[in-house]
């Protein structure tokens, strides 16, 4: 039987796009399913998408550390992870150090208490930096203090030491700061 | 009802009665108050509409409008307090707001509703003394005619405290419930009398940073978190030259990226000074979101050609600045003479000479530049990272032709400035790339781009010599300073171009009865511009140190020459009006070698230096003590000494001093931009390393000096004296004399 309509034949270069299901992860405690380029770093997902626009963009490398958040509890450079490998990862970004009724984390009040804020551009990442060094270490030394990886211009790193060893003082009284 | 108390002769006082009962003082132009009168209803909502300052609620909540952009300054803080304390409210109860750029339509040209609004140069506090203190005294002057006509008493047996006005018998009204009646009230003519010292409750009290709630907690917007719902986001590639030339540009791969919308070319205008337009030729990608953005501008195939400017290089550059100053050429601008140098030698009872080599600096502010950006039929909405409004202002009416009044500039916190947001490149930038898509737009820079696209601060060599005569007396200083000037092509003249190379006060200008200070200028296409404390920084770092040089070569405790040099208690004139109080600057010297425990500076196997330095009105020392295990460098303590008159937030002040102190180490031990083939090196953190954690001090230890002279600016003082002090130091320590910048790159190549 002729084929006087016949439906041109693929010509072997298009590919279907994959259907996928999408990345479904927490994201301080709410849970968020995300069905954009895998390929996209979560710090651009928080940012661009969700307006979560607390965690910063210092360097495209995430050198500075601006642009940190806890994932899984550690410490991460969210422009250094794609989207695809955070399925069903639990995400905290500085918005979510508060807790459930708003009240400060007591790392918070002692950045406050410290005054551990130059222009505050990258206090984000210094106060995630200093949770997960406070997550490994309850009582962390000036040597542990010195590997946070984080910059600063303004030079608010003696009073984010300062912070910190007040945040573990009142961490270990397991109190408010 | 309304009034006005006339400020100056076109700027007054007006106050207003808001919605609900609010007490409002604001300021405002004579033109436009007499043009176009707000309607009262919309005030109440309408931070941005009046030169608000002051509003007070009827629930006794007080918003007060902080007029200068804070780039982590704390003036958002400072000032607020300022009218705060005369207003005598509850800091507790006050809020504070950042004020957009406030103008209006004057005949076409822009009328300044609060005087100038600039950040980040050391001068907010110092203007806001002048000027802001009368809203407050205003405000409450009105409060407490109105509390005399409720309560029948006359004014001046009334007080006012924490938002409320105390009778004689006991009585409370407070704030709150008097502001309805307050705005009905005829303010004076003249201002009203300011408090004296002795009242005052919040100035000289210490106070946190009023967003540090909103910092701490992510809340708080940079210019870069704010949103227009529909806008695209254009990242850049910049020429590595900025008289390059675009050689070739394949825009395909870039535009087959799904969510690229259109890839753009820029080109400077030639006729606009640097920071008024396009820094360097570019090519945008214009995209959805940044990623889609970032991803365009990775696959865009472009390939730029040099112009004059890609034959410099900095090394060459230094090398011609050193045969300049070893010659016997005549400077560009021969800056103070004072005394006669060229026969002073006869008393000579020892010659000390040393040169000095500092590199290019970048900004490096962490926020990086962009600009957020809509226009349409009713006119222009930026928000700008800015520390200067009105130059922004500038860049965009020219860009879009608007009427003054229809160009609304948005202030957020700033992600630092330290200069860079003086110039408005990135703004010119965004407008023009917004008029092209014609859509809202927001341009991002990503950090190599920021790194390799400067206004740099350009290299310096120092060529100093120095007589001691007999008694140790150091009778004649000849200083001959290189550098390329950061006002070139920026409408100065060549006879001025020294002034943002080199003071004509630096220390020890005055001191000395023979000083010469010559300027040489460097030709270099490499764009420069405003630094934060520039020129002081570069030149305390070669006078500091060279004292101390000169200490050494006469066997003496650096300390001691430096009190013989100050002298006694005196007023040493300065060029220019005013005078260095001799004092003050031996007082703050002092103060640190006390503290660290100075009379072991021989005995310590650790290293101890000082330096000081003076800076528009204010005084600073530093005294730095170093350890050295092989070829680690530790800071083991740092004192700061400074005295900068009236202390309006000792807590903001110890911060900036802390913060400041950090920086400059931050600087001399780790950071240079180098240039080759007109290539800046450098372009990330990796290789313009700010000093990690570990490199820094644990503690800046900070003594303010009380004072009650009129408050200096203090965000960049303690920067000069902190590179010299930690050379100094090495010094001592290692025996190695570091005379080029970085430190840490020298002293190990040195050890």
């Amino acid at each position: 039987m002729a084929q006087d309509h016949a439906v041109p034949a693929h010509s072997g270069d298009i590919t279907p796009v994959p259907v996928h299901s999408g990345i479904v992860l927490q994201i301080n405690g709410e849970s968020y399913h995300h069905t954009g380029d895998p390929e996209m770093p979560l710090l651009w997902y928080l940012r661009d998408v969700l307006r979560l626009d607390g965690t910063k963009y210092s360097g495209e490398h995430g050198e500075g550390g601006a642009d940190l958040v806890l994932v899984n509890g550690k410490a991460t450079s969210s422009i250094g992870v794609p989207m695809s490998k955070l399925d069903g990862k639990q995400v905290v970004t500085v918005e979510g150090l508060v807790d459930a009724k708003g009240g400060l984390h007591p790392l918070q009040q002692a950045f406050i208490d410290e005054d551990a804020i130059g222009c505050g551009y990258c206090t984000p990442g210094w106060l995630i930096a200093s949770m997960d060094l406070l997550n490994r270490h309850k009582d962390p030394s000036d040597g542990d203090i010195n590997t946070l990886p984080n910059l600063c211009r303004c030079g608010c790193q003696t009073r984010v030491r300062s912070a910190i060893k007040r945040a573990a003082a009142a961490m270990k009284q397991g109190g408010k700061a | 009802m309304s009034g006005q108390t006339r400020l100056s002769r076109r700027r007054f006082l007006q106050v207003l009665a808001g919605t609900a009962g609010a007490l409002i003082v604001g300021i405002r132009m004579a033109d436009a108050a007499d043009a176009a009168p707000v309607p009262m209803d919309m005030l109440g909502d309408n931070l941005y509409g009046l030169g608000l300052y002051v509003r007070i609620d009827q629930d006794g909540g007080v918003l007060i409008g902080a007029r200068d952009p804070d780039t982590g300054t704390g003036v958002a803080t400072s000032l607020p307090r300022i009218i705060a304390d005369e207003l005598d409210a509850d800091w507790r109860h006050v809020r504070v707001v950042p004020l957009g750029l406030g103008v209006t339509n004057n005949n076409g040209k822009p009328s300044w509703t609060y005087g100038q609004q600039v950040g980040g140069t050391g001068n907010s506090i110092p203007r806001a003394w002048r000027d802001l203190r009368a809203a407050g005294a205003l405000a409450r002057w009105l409060l407490l005619q109105a509390a005399a006509q409720q309560l029948s008493v006359s004014v001046d047996r009334l007080r006012t405290e924490k938002s409320t006005v105390i009778a004689p018998d006991g009585r409370r009204l407070g704030y709150g419930q008097l502001a309805a009646a307050a705005a009905k009230i005829t303010p004076p003519q003249a201002p009203v009398a300011l408090k004296t010292a002795d009242r005052y409750s919040l100035i000289g009290q210490p106070t946190g940073d009023v967003d540090a709630r909103g910092i701490v907690t992510g809340l708080t917007p940079y210019s870069l978190d704010q949103h227009f719902g529909d806008a695209v986001v254009a990242v850049l590639a910049h020429s590595p030259w900025p008289d390059g030339q675009l050689d070739q540009l394949d825009k395909g791969p870039a535009l087959a990226i799904k969510g690229v919308i259109d890839v753009i070319e820029l080109k400077p205008d030639p006729a606009l000074p640097p920071g008024q337009t396009v820094i360097a030729p570019a090519v945008a990608v214009v995209a959805e979101t940044t990623w889609i953005a970032l991803q365009g501008r990775r696959a865009l195939k472009l390939d730029w050609k040099p112009g004059a400017s890609g034959k410099e290089n900095s090394a060459d550059l230094e090398q011609q600045a050193t045969a300049l100053l070893n010659s016997d050429s005549a400077p560009t601008t021969r800056v103070r003479d004072d005394g006669e140098i060229d026969k002073a030698g006869r008393k000579a009872a020892r010659r000390v000479e040393a040169m000095y080599y500092q590199p290019w600096l970048a900004h490096a502010a962490n926020e990086p530049m962009n600009c957020l950006v809509r226009i349409d039929k009713t006119g222009a909405t930026l928000y700008v990272p800015t520390q200067s409004p009105q130059q922004a202002w500038t860049v965009v009416q020219r860009l879009t032709g608007l009427p003054p009044d229809q160009i609304d500039i948005r202030l957020s916190r700033i992600g630092g400035g330290y200069g860079r947001r003086l110039d408005h490149d990135y703004v010119a930038e965004a407008v023009l790339l917004a008029q092209q898509v014609k859509k809202p737009l927001r341009l991002f820079w990503p950090r190599d781009e920021d790194i390799t696209h400067d206004y740099y601060r350009s290299g310096f060599v120092h060529k100093f010599d120095a007589i001691v005569d007999a008694k140790r007396h150091i009778i004649a200083w000849n200083q001959r300073v290189a550098s390329a000037s950061a006002l070139t092509g920026r409408g100065v003249s060549s006879d001025h171009l020294w002034t943002s190379e080199v003071g004509v006060n630096d220390l020890p200008a005055g001191f000395v009865p023979n000083y010469r200070s010559d300027w040489f200028s460097l030709t270099s296409s490499i764009p420069r511009g405003p630094h934060k404390g520039m020129p002081d920084i570069a030149n305390a770092f070669a006078v500091g140190s060279f004292i101390d040089e000169i200490a050494h070569s006469i066997k003496e405790d650096p300390l001691d020459t430096h009190l013989r040099l100050i002298g006694e208690p005196r007023l040493v004139p300065l060029q220019g009006g005013g005078a260095i109080d001799t004092a003050r600057l031996t007082n703050v010297l002092k103060l640190v070698t006390d503290r660290i425990g100075w009379k072991d500076w021989l005995r310590s196997v650790n290293g101890l230096g000082i330096a000081c330095w003076y800076m528009d009105g204010a005084y600073v020392a530093h005294a730095i003590e170093v350890s050295m295990q092989g070829e680690q460098l530790t800071l083991e303590r740092v004192v700061c000494a400074v005295d900068v008159g009236r202390v309006i937030n000792p807590q903001g002040l110890e911060g900036q001093i802390a913060g400041a102190t950090l920086d400059a180490l931050s600087n001399t031990l780790n950071l240079a931009i180098t240039i080759k083939d007109g290539k800046v090196q450098q372009s990330s953190w990796k290789d313009y390393p700010l000093a990690s954690m570990a490199q820094l001090p644990n503690t800046v230890e900070v003594i303010t000096v009380p004072g009650d002279g009129d408050p200096a600016g203090a965000s960049f003082l303690a920067m000069p004296s902190a590179a010299p002090a930690l050379a100094n130091a090495v010094f001592r320590v290692s025996a190695v004399r570091v005379r080029r910048l970085p430190l840490m790159k020298e002293l190990l190549r040195m050890l």
